[in-house]
């Protein structure tokens, strides 16, 4: 009898949860709808994610075919967006360039997210001197300006593609530390990571079970925000020809190529530089409105 | 103050010594050997075994480490792989014009930040209130360097108004600095918004209205009084990535500052003029950000930094 009492207990316990968690879902979605903004910037961003898919499909050229009869070609029918100095079709390097320009964005997010969930995590958690060597360490960091660090790593590293999404990746890192290690610090003092702890749930447990669920909101929302740095951070890099190399078609680069010809044809430089903005903005308007609806406090 | 400001420069000593061991790690992150490498292609062995020797890379890391630290404390950044010059001689000529383009770049940031977030939050959710803030966040997504492109596209090879590159004179600054401040301008002009927003749902400024004093007394006087207090923060927050931007102002702008050293440096492969650049554009944010707290402090002094 008492273990069918508790037995329904645990059924009942179990489905409040799962009805709590969609009704949270629920509101975080409703939320999110009604902020405009953050509606028009999560179609950018799905729009350029279907462009990945689509380049093979949609691109009416090769993106690297040479063919210098046609180059420098204003924008027009058959080149809806011109062509380059060596007679490449744009709009199909842009296309193409839109895998290379997120797939850049996301890695070096997820790569600046991972680590530094993890130090702030542990910052968070241990405090004291394991603190203490933590924080000083993002504090140098964050005293490099700007990409001035992303610079002196792919000074080290030399100039490619996947080094720019390093080099960002670390200069990201103190960013998601800084704010996990708040959250965390937070958290931890709550009575139920006490009432887990008297359970005997290692540390291992407590970090990553019961305090890391508990702080994504506000990873999401800076991974969101995060990621229009990423993305602008990384095109300059390649705009510098420090990240893509040539025949690439990273934005960035591409951007570059086309600032020689500003006088003769500024559609070059002018569409791969649209195409970085509109994304950014994209990123922008939905990192503010999933701000707005995971974590009010951080409303503006 | 004083005490205030002795007690920051303490704070900061440990994050210099940290920048440096990150710049001096460069170095050692660089693969293969670094004697190879600083002797260029084609060096005879024994002109690479003299110059491990020269440059003390035959010693342990942290003996290394402690003299490259003693050289920079004596100005000594190394000389260029390129020329051969001390590296320090070449960023003394490119800092100041570097710096000059920082400060008109700031100076575009606060005044046309401050300007545009005022006429924001005078009239919440008025049309110009949008437009102003529609205009931010495209000032925010546009990256500089196109930014930088578009304006010169628009004003020096279209509208010949302006020169193309360089820096020479007033007029080639203008551009550069538009460019430069238009991102931490749509920040600023954010922030004063929402900071002056949430100042005018005081009740000290409900006393001011009921007083009968004059709209631009209230907003002058005591509103943008208190929200200029988080804005300076972001300021100096922003200069951070204005310098940083540098690297791809003075790029497009061919602007031979401190920035395009670096990268020109990155592209040749010469390392001690990268390690020397970014190790004092570092030192020059660290300094700034003092000035902004101790800036800080004075706007505030209900603030206790201590």
């Amino acid at each position: 009898m008492t273990v069918n009492t508790s037995l329904v207990n645990t059924v009942d316990l179990v489905l409040a949860r799962k009805k709590i968690r969609r009704e949270k879902r629920r509101l975080f979605f409703s939320t999110l709808g009604q902020n405009k903004a953050a509606v028009v910037g999560g179609i950018i961003i799905l729009f350029y994610i279907s462009l990945t898919f689509l380049a093979p499909i949609l691109a009416p050229y090769d993106p690297y075919a040479i063919n210098l009869q046609d180059k420098l070609q204003f924008p027009s029918w058959t080149h809806w967006m011109g062509t380059d100095d060596k007679g490449r079709d744009i709009l199909s390097r842009i296309l193409y360039g839109s895998r290379l320009s997120l797939g850049v964005g996301f890695s070096s997010v997820f790569f600046g997210a991972f680590f530094g969930i993890i130090l702030g995590l542990v910052a968070g958690y241990y405090g004291k001197w394991v603190d203490t060597i933590i924080s000083r360490s993002l504090d140098v960091m964050l005293a490099f300006p700007g990409i001035l660090l992303a610079l002196a790593i792919i000074s080290a590293l030399g100039p490619s593609l996947i080094n720019v999404t390093i080099a960002v990746g670390v200069f990201s890192i103190p960013l998601f530390a800084r704010i996990v290690r708040g959250s965390t610090m937070e958290i931890k003092q709550l009575e139920y990571i006490d009432a887990i702890r008297t359970l005997g749930a290692n540390d291992f447990t407590i970090i990553f079970r019961h305090i890391f669920p508990n702080i994504l909101s506000p990873i999401i929302v800076q991974g969101s925000l995060r990621l229009a740095t990423a993305i602008l951070s990384a095109a300059g890099l390649s705009f510098l020809g420090l990240g893509a190399q040539p025949p690439s078609p990273e934005w960035g680069a591409m951007l570059s190529s086309g600032r020689d010809f500003l006088f003769s044809a500024p559609y070059m430089a002018i569409f791969p530089g649209l195409m970085i903005s509109v994304l950014v903005l994209g990123f922008n308007l939905f990192g503010d409105g999933l701000r707005d609806a995971l974590d009010p406090r951080m409303k503006k | 103050m004083f005490l205030f400001i002795i007690k920051r420069l303490l704070q900061i000593v440990p994050v210099i010594l940290g920048v440096t061991l990150v710049v001096f790690l460069i170095m050692q992150m660089v693969p293969g050997d670094s004697a190879v490498i600083l002797a260029g292609e084609g060096a005879s062995k024994e002109t690479v075994e003299q110059l491990r020797v020269d440059l003390g890379l035959n010693k342990p890391m942290h003996e290394q480490y402690i003299s490259y630290i003693s050289n920079v404390v004596q100005g000594d950044l190394g000389n260029s792989l390129k020329n051969n010059q001390p590296v320090l001689d070449e960023i003394l000529i490119r800092l100041p014009i570097t710096m000059e383009l920082a400060f008109f770049s700031i100076l575009i940031t606060v005044v046309l930040g401050l300007i545009a977030g005022i006429i924001s939050a005078v009239r919440p959710y008025s049309y110009s209130d949008i437009g102003v803030m529609v205009v931010a966040l495209l000032g925010i997504s546009l990256p500089s360097f196109w930014l930088g492109i578009l304006l010169m596209y628009v004003f020096s090879i279209k509208l010949q108004w302006l020169p193309v590159a360089g820096w020479d004179s007033t007029a080639h600054i203008i551009l550069p600095a538009i460019t430069l401040g238009a991102g931490g301008a749509a920040i600023v002009a954010r922030m004063t918004r929402s900071s002056m927003l949430e100042v005018v749902g005081q009740d000290y400024i409900r006393t001011a209205k009921a007083k009968g004093l004059a709209e631009h007394v209230i907003i002058y006087k005591h509103a943008l009084r208190n929200a200029l207090i988080p804005v300076i923060t972001v300021v100096g927050l922003q200069f951070g990535s204005l310098l940083g931007g540098t690297v791809l102002v003075e790029s497009v702008f061919a602007i031979n500052g401190l920035g395009r050293m670096i990268v020109d440096a990155i592209r040749t492969r010469d390392i001690p003029m990268v390690q020397g650049g970014v190790l004092v554009a570092s030192l020059v944010f660290v300094f700034v950000n003092l000035l902004v707290d101790t800036m800080y402090r004075v706007f505030n002094k209900r603030i206790d930094l201590n």
